[in-house]
Formats: structure tokens, sequence, C-alpha cells
């Protein structure tokens, strides 16, 4: 199965090259779409949930550009798989955690993925490394453009694009960048970021998103509102204040750098140590650590390791992640046993030398 | 380095955003507590649609005249108001025209507007309302099949076929 694939792999958004990637880990644009002859999720039975699939289905597979996409079916797919195109942002979790039909596209690259059944009929995603708001919102609308020529989209004159939730109604427009702000955090001014950019109309979320904390020092920014304003208004809205929050950032980390340097380069270089040589390992320490890591990287306190391999370890070290990687279903003890030997093999690694000698 | 209010050692650096320059604070943790918690109660948090619905229904209605709203229901998809405002999901398309009366000041509580301005479907918009008339004559057709009346689920059916063309 070709999606077995992906676990070796790394999405296109975590290569970490894209503008400002040291601070802005992904951009991401979200449109929710319905079908106008279907009723909305809620009041579907499984007849309905079909015949949106099928729907949807005929139309990706008329268009040309899109014959690589790759079907997953979500509603046949074990437990542990859903949790793995979770760890991956490739699906939400309420797809993962729904019942009845539903199924996901998803491009080889994984900068998109359209999400069939979803809160909404269609919930499509597209995300970018680094912080690229514009081509990710022209690449949203042109997929969204390509699927408005083969279905009947639920469009209202006044209103809008319709959705389940009156919070999405109108553009069904979310845009998110997902950025690491360590210094921010350390330096106890994370709080009152946030408080200015709700007063501003942004919502904050922690990297998992609703209801879950912030891990690893890494939090979502997005549009709060989604109806009066045009998509390109609330990519602007959401775009201008990203580079604000950077310099924020940065000034921390001048600010740390200059004032407890000492401390600082021990919190990075203690991180490090344990990633290194730690036996066992939970995923939630694991986060907490990398994220010291990732920013002792931008600061150049740590040589010889690359961002790129911190944004894979991210993702790698996750549970789902883990099981596939090893091919086996484990324990929670297990896995922090597994997780700490990943960690191990992947940072001892030095330029020209071979992994397998730390084994 | 000390203190700015006391004497004891600062343990915690903050940086005020707020103003045109950052400002940097240098405190102890006893002071940084009572700092912090002057400065925490600021902005409230963003309205939720449950607390925004709760809120808007607490004021705009009395309790008899609420009971009468709950039992509306959608002619196309069945949703009652109270499975809306207690699930906060809609039920179709057509309800945004249904319940308008109870979402026009839920929407410009929510987004400031009540008017789209964005993007437009290419093509024209005007099958949509046949198209809400499938969900309709689909749910209709069950209930008909589920009270046996084999009769008109047989229409019904029709009906669905000749708009499906
Ligand atoms: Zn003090
Ligand atoms: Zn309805």
């Amino acid at each position: 199965m070709k999606f077995d694939e992906f676990a070796e792999r790394c999405g296109e958004w975590l290569r970490g090259s894209g503008p400002q990637s040291d601070i802005v880990i992904s951009s991401r644009i979200r449109l929710a779409r319905n079908l106008a002859e279907f009723p909305f999720i809620r009041r579907c039975n499984e007849q309905d949930r079909k015949g949106i699939e099928q729907t949807f289905r005929a139309a990706i597979q008329s268009v040309t550009d899109w014959k690589e996409l790759i079907n997953v079916d979500v509603a046949g797919l074990p437990s542990i798989d859903r949790q793995f195109l979770v760890e991956r942002q490739l699906i939400s979790r309420e797809l993962a955690d729904a019942s009845g039909a539903r199924c996901v596209f998803i491009d080889a690259n994984e900068t998109y993925s359209l999400m069939i059944n979803e809160e909404d009929h269609l919930r499509m995603q597209v995300m970018h490394s680094g912080l690229d708001l514009e081509s990710a919102w022209e690449q949203a609308n042109k997929i969204d453009t390509e699927l408005d020529k083969r279905v009947a989209f639920a469009f209202h004159e006044k209103l809008g694009y319709l959705t389940a939730c009156p919070t999405n109604v109108g553009t069904g427009l979310r845009v998110s960048v997902m950025l690491h702000l360590p210094a921010l955090v350390i330096t106890q001014q994370i709080e009152k970021v946030f408080r200015s950019l709700q007063k501003m109309g942004l919502a904050v979320r922690g990297l998992y998103g609703e209801g879950s904390q912030a891990m690893g020092d890494f939090y979502q920014i997005s549009n709060q509102v989604t109806l009066g304003k045009s998509e390109e208004e609330l990519v602007k809205q959401v775009g201008e204040v990203i580079p604000v929050i950077i310099d924020y950032e940065r000034q921390a980390r001048a600010f740390l750098v200059k004032e407890s340097r000492k401390d600082l380069h021990d919190r990075v270089s203690r991180a490090y140590g344990i990633l290194c040589t730690a036996q066992q390992i939970s995923s939630e320490e694991t986060l907490h650590l990398l994220s010291s890591v990732r920013m002792g990287i931008n600061l150049g306190l740590i040589q010889d390791l690359e961002i790129p391999t911190i944004n894979k370890l991210f993702i790698h070290t996750q549970p789902a992640h883990l099981q596939k990687l090893r091919g086996l279903e484990l324990e929670t003890q297990d896995r922090n046993v597994e997780r700490a030997l990943y960690l191990q093999t992947h940072l001892r690694k030095r330029p020209g030398e071979d992994p397998a000698e730390h084994n | 380095m000390k203190c700015q209010q006391c004497e004891k050692p600062a343990t915690f650096h903050i940086t005020e955003l707020t103003g045109p320059e950052p400002q940097e604070h240098h405190l102890c943790e006893t002071c940084a507590k009572t700092y912090l918690s002057q400065n925490d109660a600021g902005a409230p948090p963003p309205p939720t649609l449950a607390a925004v619905l709760a809120k808007q229904l607490k004021i705009g209605q009395a309790a008899d005249e609420l009971a009468k709203l709950d039992q509306r229901k959608c002619p196309v998809c069945g949703i009652t108001f109270f499975e809306f405002r207690s699930q906060g999901r809609l039920g179709c398309s057509h309800d945004y025209v249904f319940f308008e009366k109870e979402l026009t000041p839920l929407l410009l509580n929510i987004h400031g507007e009540t008017r789209h301005t964005g993007k437009r479907p290419a093509h024209a918009v005007q099958g949509t309302d046949a198209k809400t008339e499938l969900i309709r004559l689909r749910r209709e057709m069950k209930e008909a099949v589920e009270k046996e009346n084999y009769e008109l689920a047989a229409k019904l059916r029709n009906q669905i076929r000749d708009l499906e063309k």
C-alpha cells in the first residue's frame, strides 16, 4: 500500500526551508464546502455519506492534474493508521474519530489533502513550509475552482458558502500559521502576545488544535472571523501580524542570549544531552526537549545538527509514527524505550559517520 | 541582578510588548506573580458559539417563547431549533433561510458582519433551490418507507428522479 511509504518520508511542510522557517513551521489554508443537494453531516444517514463520497470521488478523478492523488478510506482504516494521519496533520482528529463513510485524498508531496465527510462535506487543506500564506491560498483557490466546475456547492447570495457551523460561514476560510515561540515562553511574554492577538480578532491554539495544551512551544495563529471579509483580506490580516510576532520572538531570543547566555546554553545542552542518552522517554518530554534543541540550533549554540532533522524527529517520535516505523504495535512503556533508541540513533549521527556504530 | 521592586534577586525577566517600544522588567518570583496577575485581567477570551447562543437567548427570549422557538422545525432537513442550539451544528443549507431571524444576531456577534464579500461560485447558483428540494424529498421518502406508505414513497422517488436529471 502506497500509504505506508509516508512513514519513512517527511511532508513538504516539514522540510524546514520556507521563509522565516527558524520560527515559522508552516502556513495552512483550510476551506470548508458543502454540496447543495445533501443535508449537513449531522443530519446525514449512511446513504447520504456514501452519496457525498461518490460525488466528490467522481469530481476529483475527472481533474487530469489530480491523477496522482492517493485516496485513503478512513472508515476502513485501523485506528493506529488514523492516528498516524493525524500526527502528520493530513487529517483532522474529528475525521479520524468520526463514524460512517469518510475518506481523504492526499497529494504525493503532502502539500494538500481533501477530507470528505468531516464536519462539512469537504474540508480542503493546503500546507506549505515556512511563512508562505499567499501561495498556499493561491493553490487552495485553484483546487476550489476546479471542484466548483464539477459540483454544486451550497451557496447563499448574501451569506456566501454555507457551512454546518455558523462560525465558518461566508468564505469557509481558516488561515493558520504555526509558530515556534520558545523564547517568548521562557520570558513569560506569551500570554501577553495572545491577549493582544485576541483583541485583534485572531485565535491562538496549541500544536494539536482545540482543547489540547500547547506542547513544545508551538502555537497556531488563525483568523476568527470568516464572514464579511474577502479571502485576500483574511490572508492579509493573518499575514501582517506574523512578522510582528517573529520580531518579538527574535527580540526575546536576543535578550536571552545577552542577559543569560550561560543559562540558555545550559538549558539547550541539557536538553540535547537527555535526548541523546535517555533510555526511555515520553512523547511529551521529547517535544519539550526538542523544542529547546531547535532554538539552540537557530541561535548557534548547537553545531552539526540541522533543523530538518529536528522537524522530522518531532513527527517521527509520536506514538503512531514510532510504531509504524518499527512495524510493531507497542505498549506505552515499550514505546518510551523505542523512542529513546530512535532519538539516540538519529541525534548522535554525525556527518560521515555510520549511525549503526552507536547501536 | 536585583528585583526592581525589592531586594531579592531577579529571576523573572519580562518584556512588555504593549507599548511602541519593548519595556524590560526584572523581578523576583513574588513580585513577578503580582505583576503578571495585575496584567492578566485584560481582554475577555473570544466568544464560543455556545456562549454566544446562551447569552443571546437569555437576553432575547422569555421561557415560554423559547420553548415555542425550540419546536420550530426546518421543513427541508427536519432539524429543530432545540437540536441546533444543543449541538451547535445546523442540519442543512436551508436552515440559514428558515432560522434567519435567530441566526442574524448570532452571525453579527461572531463575525461582526452579515454580508459575504468574498469568492463566489463561477456558475450561477440558481440551481440551489432545486438541490435543497432533493434533501426534503429524500427525507420524506425515507419517512414514507418507515411508515410503510409505499404509494407515497414511489411518488416521491419519481420526483427525486426528475430532479436528479
Ligand atoms: Zn521583588
Ligand atoms: Zn434544514
